[in-house]
């Protein structure tokens, strides 16, 4: 009854290919933006931004970077975190040896930074895909986060690698408070997620889905597969590479290499296939769904315990929390191999029809 | 040159722990096309089952064969109630399946036996061998040698199952194609329950080497991610490929790790250590470039 496209009559080109066609999207979409930059910060408090909601932003960035990736292209990386290293160390440098350089400038070049080590590593999936792939990616966690630890050049011979990143400054505006640093993040996102949103139904997009269901017929009908393929991980890389130069400015402040763990790269891709693969809104739905759950396995699981009368100590509420992890992980996968993205969009189905059976 | 033939035969040698764990891989990748990421973790579970039943003043030959049990059953149980499932999924499901279940094992195992390290001893002793110390002046310890008569005992063991018994046959067949296999009679279903059973003997086997060696403690799981490498290098469907891999890569990271830190220190100065954490990685994607598909890999043919 509500979400229903009845009478939505498309009289011009520009109409029929807008983003959201649909014109409940689109109330749908302006109406969680409102709430994002409007009510959101004049409600929530310090801790929900800098805590849970500057850390959701950031990894489900990150997400739709591998997703774009994984999901629409077809390779799977399983070097993320390395590539998020990148693009933090990369802000920093640019910051710390350019005198005067914007900061949304320095973001930018990070990302282009990562996204050229990101080509890099992506050539071997010109000649090997699947899992001889993933495996290709390791190497590119390894060997970065390696090279941030022993050249110190990177690190402005720090100790051990750490950096910590200078204020962000904005026309000579500073974002200090996690407020502002929200803001800043939103706004990022905002405008690569609809970015992302719009690419993969363009050409490039659409490249990117044929070679991921078969490289071979894709080549047959006359996609190019290095380009493609190479494009895939550039603007991936891209988008991992903003999110770590995010992470490492607006989240944490400092940041050493080993941060950016094999742990980390995993996370990334838990998101993607609990958020579902190949869809833009998964990404968002997976991270928050990966971030909030030791939030929420951390709260329940020790009142569980007191409810039961068990002693648990810590080292076991941490146990449990990775056992329950692992198994949602695989019921996940066996309930609904498409994730939550799927779910939603059956939802919809459901909406279309409702409240009539047929 | 005898410090670099010592260099070398101990890389050989630590390259068959590497083999060990690989070949839980392959077993599996060739039975069922599962590339399970879970077999780090099915270490740590078996070494710690082992610990475990000991600490509870069980004898060793029992806690191993306790442990055994415990992974056979662990294997049905993955078979039954995770893998069963996913038929007819996409293997990337498959291998993310694998990667929840490395999760769930590393939450599990320590819950259970408790997480603190622990040493493991198994009889064998970690020192050099006096003989070969005295008439060559070179440090082989016997611990390695004695990890290596087992790994050869366990492939040849191995090789000859699969070549003679009915259970391998059946289970070649499995791997050559599934549909034909099943088309002919051949369980499906019994014979992955058995590769599991088979994964988690090699995963025992080699827990308690590296828990021996190294002590029974986390880093255990990060074992899987040495194999990898070895996987690429010998190919995913060969076990003379995981033998070799291993040696490959064992002997080229303990080479690497003496000389080349020292060659780049005087190129760029700065302290170089620790490259064996990803100088496999590279050279199995030098590797890559010539062969695709690995050493003795088969060669994959796509058709639209």
């Amino acid at each position: 009854m509500l979400y229903r496209e009845a009478g939505q009559f498309k009289s011009s080109y520009a109409a029929d290919q807008q983003l959201f066609p649909i014109r409940q999207d689109r109330i749908g979409v302006i109406l969680l933006l409102v709430v994002a930059f409007v009510v959101v910060p004049m409600v929530a408090g310090d801790y929900w931004f800098s805590a849970i909601l500057i850390p959701f932003l950031i990894f489900a960035l990150a997400a739709l970077g591998l997703n774009l990736l994984t999901g629409y292209a077809g390779q799977l990386s399983l070097g993320s975190a390395a590539f998020m290293a990148v693009g933090a160390y990369a802000a920093y440098n640019f910051q710390l040896r350019i005198d005067g350089l914007p900061m949304v400038l320095s973001f930018a070049l990070a990302g282009l930074t990562a996204a050229g080590v990101g080509i890099l590593f992506g050539l071997p999936s010109l000649w090997i895909k699947g899992f001889y792939l993933a495996v290709a990616t390791l190497a590119a966690q390894f060997f970065i986060v390696w090279c941030l630890t022993k050249f110190p050049w990177f690190s402005n011979h720090s100790s051990s690698g750490v950096i910590s990143t200078q204020k962000i400054t904005f026309f000579g505006y500073v974002v200090a408070s996690p407020r502002e640093k929200y803001l800043l993040v939103l706004t990022l996102v905002t405008v690569l997620a609809l970015a992302a949103k719009n690419l993969v139904r363009s050409s490039t997009g659409r490249a990117w889905m044929a070679v991921r269901d078969m490289d071979v017929a894709a080549e047959v009908i006359g996609i190019r597969l290095m380009p493609t393929k190479l494009l895939a991980f550039a603007v991936s890389s891209f988008y991992c590479g903003v999110a770590g130069a995010l992470y490492a400015f607006c989240y944490l402040g400092s940041v050493e290499p080993d941060g950016f763990s094999l742990d980390m790269s995993f996370r990334i891709l838990f998101m993607i296939i609990i958020g579902g693969m190949g869809s833009i809104l998964g990404s968002f739905l997976g991270a928050a769904f990966i971030l909030l759950l030791p939030i929420f396995l951390d709260i329940t699981l020790p009142a569980l315990a007191g409810l039961l009368g068990l002693p648990f100590s810590n080292a076991t509420v941490s146990h449990i929390q990775i056992l329950v992890f692992g198994a949602l992980i695989m019921f996940f996968l066996i309930v609904e191999p498409h994730g939550l993205a799927r779910l939603w969009q059956i939802a919809k189905e459901k909406l279309r029809l409702w409240p009539f059976p047929h | 040159m005898r410090f670099f033939l010592e260099v070398l035969i101990s890389g050989l040698l630590s390259g068959v722990m590497y083999s060990l764990v690989a070949l839980g891989f392959v077993l599996i990748y060739k039975a069922s096309g599962v590339f399970n990421f879970a077999q780090g973790a099915m270490v740590y579970l078996a070494a710690l089952s082992v610990v475990g039943c000991m600490e509870k003043g069980v004898p060793l030959w029992l806690a191993i064969i306790l442990a055994f049990i415990i992974m056979t059953l662990f294997g049905i149980a993955t078979e039954k109630f995770v893998l069963r499932k996913l038929v007819n999924q996409p293997p990337i499901t498959l291998f993310m399946a694998t990667i929840g279940l490395a999760f769930f094992i590393e939450g599990l195992a320590p819950m259970v036996f408790g997480s603190d390290p622990r040493a493991l001893d198994i009889g064998i002793v970690d020192e050099p061998i006096e003989a070969i110390l005295n008439s060559w002046g070179m440090v082989i310890s016997k611990f390695d040698l004695v990890a290596a008569a087992i790994a050869a005992l366990l492939v040849t063991t191995l090789a000859l199952f699969f070549q003679y018994t009915r259970i391998g046959r059946a289970l070649r067949a499995v791997a050559d194609d599934h549909q034909a296999a099943l088309s002919i009679g051949i369980p499906l279903q019994h014979i992955w329950a058995i590769v599991w059973g088979v994964a988690g003997f090699v995963a025992l086997v080699a827990g308690m080497l590296w828990g021996a060696r190294n002590g029974v403690q986390f880093a255990l799981t990060f074992t899987a991610l040495k194999a990898l490498p070895v996987l690429i290098i010998g190919g995913f469907t060969s076990v003379p490929g995981a033998i070799v891999g291993g040696l490959i890569i064992g002997a080229s990271e303990k080479l690497a790790e003496i000389y080349l830190p020292p060659l780049m220190e005087s190129a760029f100065g700065g302290n170089f250590g620790g490259i064996e954490g990803w100088f496999p990685y590279v050279l199995a994607l030098g590797f890559l470039l010539i062969r695709p598909e690995g050493l003795f890999g088969e060669k994959h043919i796509d058709r639209v």
